[in-house]
């Protein structure tokens, strides 16, 4: 781990525009960083109004609130704004902040693209949005209602204009990731200041380098399937048209093979902070560097050959069935080597539990769930009563919710006293932290037994023996929503004033970026710190 | 930091709690529904295992971060330790050996098990006894007995009205159906699925098997069901607007009552036969359209015809409706009415209904549609003008 041992000369004398034409044109990645997040926290809002009614529908047995087609578009758009929309913009606005600061660079190496980059994705967002506002006054069936991975091909091509303005929304997504993770290869590979070799970089950084290759490689295929499933609807090809040949199966290949990698671009950023967070309350230095990058690496070569543990009731043949079910278990060893890191980095530590420690620990007691109801899927024949079921349901939300959104909340409280220069409310960080976790898993308890009891996904009501369950986790899901306005006042009240936070801010904090006064300011290290 | 402390505990003794609770009842929250065939059992038990498993390897390691938690804080004055990994011998061993036991877990204690349920389960050809052919569309199933020559739709029996809570929910809401699937108890059906539009996909819990029915293709799996009783489930592919309503209800029945079965449903198939053959009334045609309207048509086009704006077109006034379906020399308007209903419209949710409707069906719930929801055309359709339309 990297330590500076002077701190870098600031260039004070070039000052932003003021006004709105700072975050417009800026290319800086300080405000860039900040525009990402505060996009991501603006979506996770939409995404989480948006399941809130889905829950709502789901409270009592009958339909009450929704018309069935209404549901899958809100269910659809939830998953595709939680994802592309929310934690892929935070962790995007994380890296743009803090990889220049972590590596002692001045800035992203592609200011420009940076800012191109982030301004595809309000535009992006509408993009998706406006089908769906586009139905209240009369035009067109809504928005996408085919899941967030559009994966049944038939369904697809004879949906409405929502799955068009899907497509094209994806197009633009992957524009705006891809250009995003060349920006991170390209910094991370050409500007770290002189002293820091590869193996010395921050995990974060490391995450994320890996995170960026995922996405150059994975992304192009998603946009490739979307591309065909737009020819396919428009302009008389049959990729996926089984009435002319086409095969409904490839999409969901082509899409899985994005689809899995995905989930590893979700997570990876929430796997390399966890350990400077752990590392910083522990007061100990970070556990098992090197494993951890390896097992980061194995990862991200895992997650691209075990997509079709996502398709084991579509009929594979055999071979490919115990393929991927074989290969699919094998990502439990990597898993669990960063789970032993993260245990080794707390043991024998000497620890506080301030809000950012209690997400971390969260979102290791959580992320464990998730993962280890993992390792059950991957058996074939067992999948059979899992797949498509309440129990996917459940266990997914507790790796992207209880890994993904905890690891994100963990990151939001350790660097917002660095980004603002405000410590924020510390009692209220906490009341936000247990309510989280209570509700949290109030929601999704329930949906592991319903699922095992037979609750297929994506419906909008369900016989009544399911009742119980599905009235408890949507109080939950309400409580849990209503537990994240905390979250909004605490940042607001932290950005408005609050008491000054030092440049180490914790005080175990390690890393570049806490030699910086907080807040930093709008340039740094424009010449390289000495790094030993 | 002490209360911290405390809340901590509080969340350790509830986790494990609501995991270990289901555990002391008969049919357990962690069971799935009751099996009834090899498979089933078979999952079963490897669910309720692996289950098991997992909550063993959580209790640990949550029992070494609490432990952690409470024994390594600042304010118990501890000196925070330097290391950054495996020193000792020892442990290294102790690194390692978590990392031996998840693979032999994965790839020994439940690989191996896992790998011969998968070859038993795709094994549906050794000693099959009969085939069962299963055609999903939008959203219904058409049950097939190739041997037999019988074949039938099978739709979602609950109202709209219980649906929409105008109506008490009855003990199978949503799980019902108007013709349920039959089986024989103790014999190793094949079931080939396949799909007229989009992606669905087959499930019954307690026959532990769930595939998906792909247009295009012929996918298959078996049941032999041990205990006769009726089972139910559903669709578990996102199918479009209906996927809620798609139920499965399989009625397994022994060997002889299904024999009974068989012969009375052939007789009602030369019923059909006959029906198809003699002149109709129109009020005949009428009452036997209603009926099959609000089976097979009410699910997409609704009650009164209007259908959904931007995803099903109404009935009420449509110009194919109200417009003629036969041309001078007898043969189908392409697009009229007729085809529409015989040959569906290729790439939307309207389906060719001549596969699955028989002649009297298809004539009685044209002429009902051309004489109801305002819609006067005062004509209809023969079931021989069908029968010779095919």
């Amino acid at each position: 781990m990297a330590t500076a041992t002077t701190t870098a000369v600031h260039d004070q004398h070039e000052h932003p525009p003021a006004g709105i034409m700072r975050w417009l044109t800026t290319t800086n990645h300080k405000d860039l960083g900040i525009l990402y997040m505060s996009f991501g926290a603006i979506m996770f809002f939409i995404g989480g109004a948006f399941i809130v009614a889905v829950r709502a529908e789901l409270l009592l047995p009958g339909l009450q609130l929704l018309s069935p087609g209404m549901y899958n578009q809100l269910f659809t758009l939830h998953a595709l704004i939680m994802v592309f929309g929310a934690i892929m913009p935070f962790a995007t606005g994380l890296n743009n902040y803090l990889i220049p600061l972590m590596i002692g660079a001045p800035d992203m190496a592609l200011p420009r693209v940076n800012n191109w980059g982030f301004w595809i994705l309000p535009f992006a967002a509408t993009l998706l949005l406006t089908p769906f506002l586009l139905q209240f006054s009369g035009v067109g069936s809504g928005a996408t209602g085919a899941g967030w991975i559009m994966h049944n091909a038939s369904l697809d091509l004879q949906s409405g204009i929502g799955i068009d303005f899907a497509i094209f929304t994806i197009h633009l997504l992957g524009l705006s990731s891809i250009t995003g993770a060349i920006n991170v290869v390209v910094t991370v590979l050409n500007m770290r200041a002189p002293g820091i070799s590869l193996m010395k970089m921050p995990l974060f950084v490391w995450a994320w380098l890996i995170t960026a290759f995922m996405l150059i490689l994975a992304m192009p295929v998603f946009s490739a399937a979307a591309t065909m499933l737009l020819t396919d609807r428009h302009f008389g090809t049959h990729f996926f048209d089984a009435a002319n040949g086409g095969d409904p199966i490839l999409l969901q290949h082509l899409i899985w093979f994005f689809g899995h990698p995905e989930v590893y671009i979700v997570l990876l950023p929430a796997w390399g902070l966890i350990p400077h967070i752990l590392a910083t309350f522990s007061r100990k230095p970070v556990y098992g560097y090197r494993a951890q990058v390896y097992a980061l690496w194995t990862i991200c070569f895992l997650s691209f050959i075990v997509w079709s543990h996502h398709m084991l009731t579509s009929g594979l043949p055999l071979a490919a069935e115990v393929y991927f079910m074989y290969s699919t278990m094998a990502v439990s060893i990597p898993t669990s080597v960063l789970v032993f890191c993260w245990l080794g980095a707390i043991w024998r530590g000497a620890m506080t539990f301030e809000t950012p420690m209690l997400f971390a620990l969260g979102f290791v007691a959580h992320f464990g769930m998730g993962a280890l109801t993992g390792l059950i899927l991957p058996a074939v024949a067992v999948n059979a009563q899992y797949h498509n079921s309440y129990v996917i349901v459940s266990h997914f939300h507790y790796t992207f919710f209880g890994g993904g959104i905890f690891g994100m909340m963990a990151a939001a409280y350790y660097w917002l006293p660095k980004f603002t220069g405000h410590m924020f409310d510390e009692k209220l960080g906490r009341l936000h932290f247990w309510l989280t976790t209570i509700f949290f898993n109030m929601t999704f308890i329930p949906q592991w037994f319903a699922g095992l009891d037979g609750m297929p996904r994506h419906v909008a009501d369900y016989p009544l023996k399911l009742s119980a369950a599905n009235l408890v986790s949507s109080a939950g899901a309400f409580l849990l929503g209503l537990a994240q306005l905390l979250l909004v006042y605490i940042v607001v009240k932290c950005v408005r004033g609050g008491p000054k936070a030092t440049g180490q801010v914790w005080e175990g904090a390690q890393g570049l970026e806490f030699t910086l006064p907080s807040p930093p300011p709008y340039h740094t290290f424009e010449t390289p710190p000495e790094v030993k | 930091m002490r209360k911290t402390g405390k809340q901590l505990t509080l969340l350790s003794g509830i986790v494990p709690f609501l995991f270990a609770s289901g555990l002391a009842h008969a049919k357990s929250i962690w069971d799935f529904q009751e099996p009834v065939t090899p498979i089933a059992h078979d999952s079963m038990t490897v669910s309720v295992d692996f289950q098991r498993i997992i909550m063993v390897i959580y209790a640990v390691v949550f029992a070494i971060f609490i432990y952690s938690i409470f024994r390594h804080r600042k304010n118990s004055g501890v000196q925070p330790a330097a290391f950054t990994g495996p020193r000792t011998k020892w442990q290294w061993a102790l690194a390692i050996s978590p990392f031996l036991i998840l693979i032999y877990i994965d790839y020994v204690l439940m690989g191996i098990p896992a790998f011969h349920s998968i070859v038993n389960m795709e094994d549906t050809r050794t000693a099959a006894e009969m085939v069962v052919k299963v055609t999903a569309s939008q959203w219904k199933w058409q049950y097939e007995y190739p041997e037999e020559d019988i074949r039938f739709v099978s739709t979602i029996a609950t109202t709209q009205e219980q649906i929409h809570n105008k109506k008490t929910k009855g003990e199978h809401y949503l799980q019902e159906v108007d013709n349920p699937l039959i089986l024989p108890t103790n014999k190793k059906v094949r079931i080939l699925l396949t799909s007229t539009d989009v992606i669905h996909s087959w499930w019954v819990p307690a026959f532990g098997v769930k595939r998906d029915a792909v247009p295009g293709y012929l996918r298959e799996m078996w049941v032999n069901i041990d205990k006769p009783g009726t089972y139910r489930g559903q669709c578990a592919q996102l199918c479009g607007d209906g996927h809620s309503f798609m139920p499965i209800v399989v009625e397994a029945i022994a060997e002889p009552q299904f024999r009974e079965w068989v012969a009375k449903k052939k007789a009602e198939g030369s019923l059909a036969e006959t029906a198809a053959g003699k002149v109709w009334s129109r009020n005949e045609l009428m009452v036997k359209g209603e009926e099959i309207y609000k089976r097979v048509c009410i699910a997409c086009h609704q009650a009164d015809g209007k259908g959904i704006p931007g995803a099903f077109p109404a009935l009420a006034g449509s110009k194919i409706v109200n417009g003629p379906f036969l041309d001078n020399d007898d043969r189908l308007i392409k697009d009229g009415h007729l085809d529409r209903v015989m040959n569906g419209k290729p790439g939307s949710a309207m389906q060719a209904f001549k596969n699955i409707l028989s002649d009297a069906e298809i004539a009685a719930v044209v002429t009902y549609e051309r004489n109801s929801f305002g819609n006067r055309m005062d004509d209809m359709v023969q079931p021989s003008q069908v029968k010779a339309l095919r």
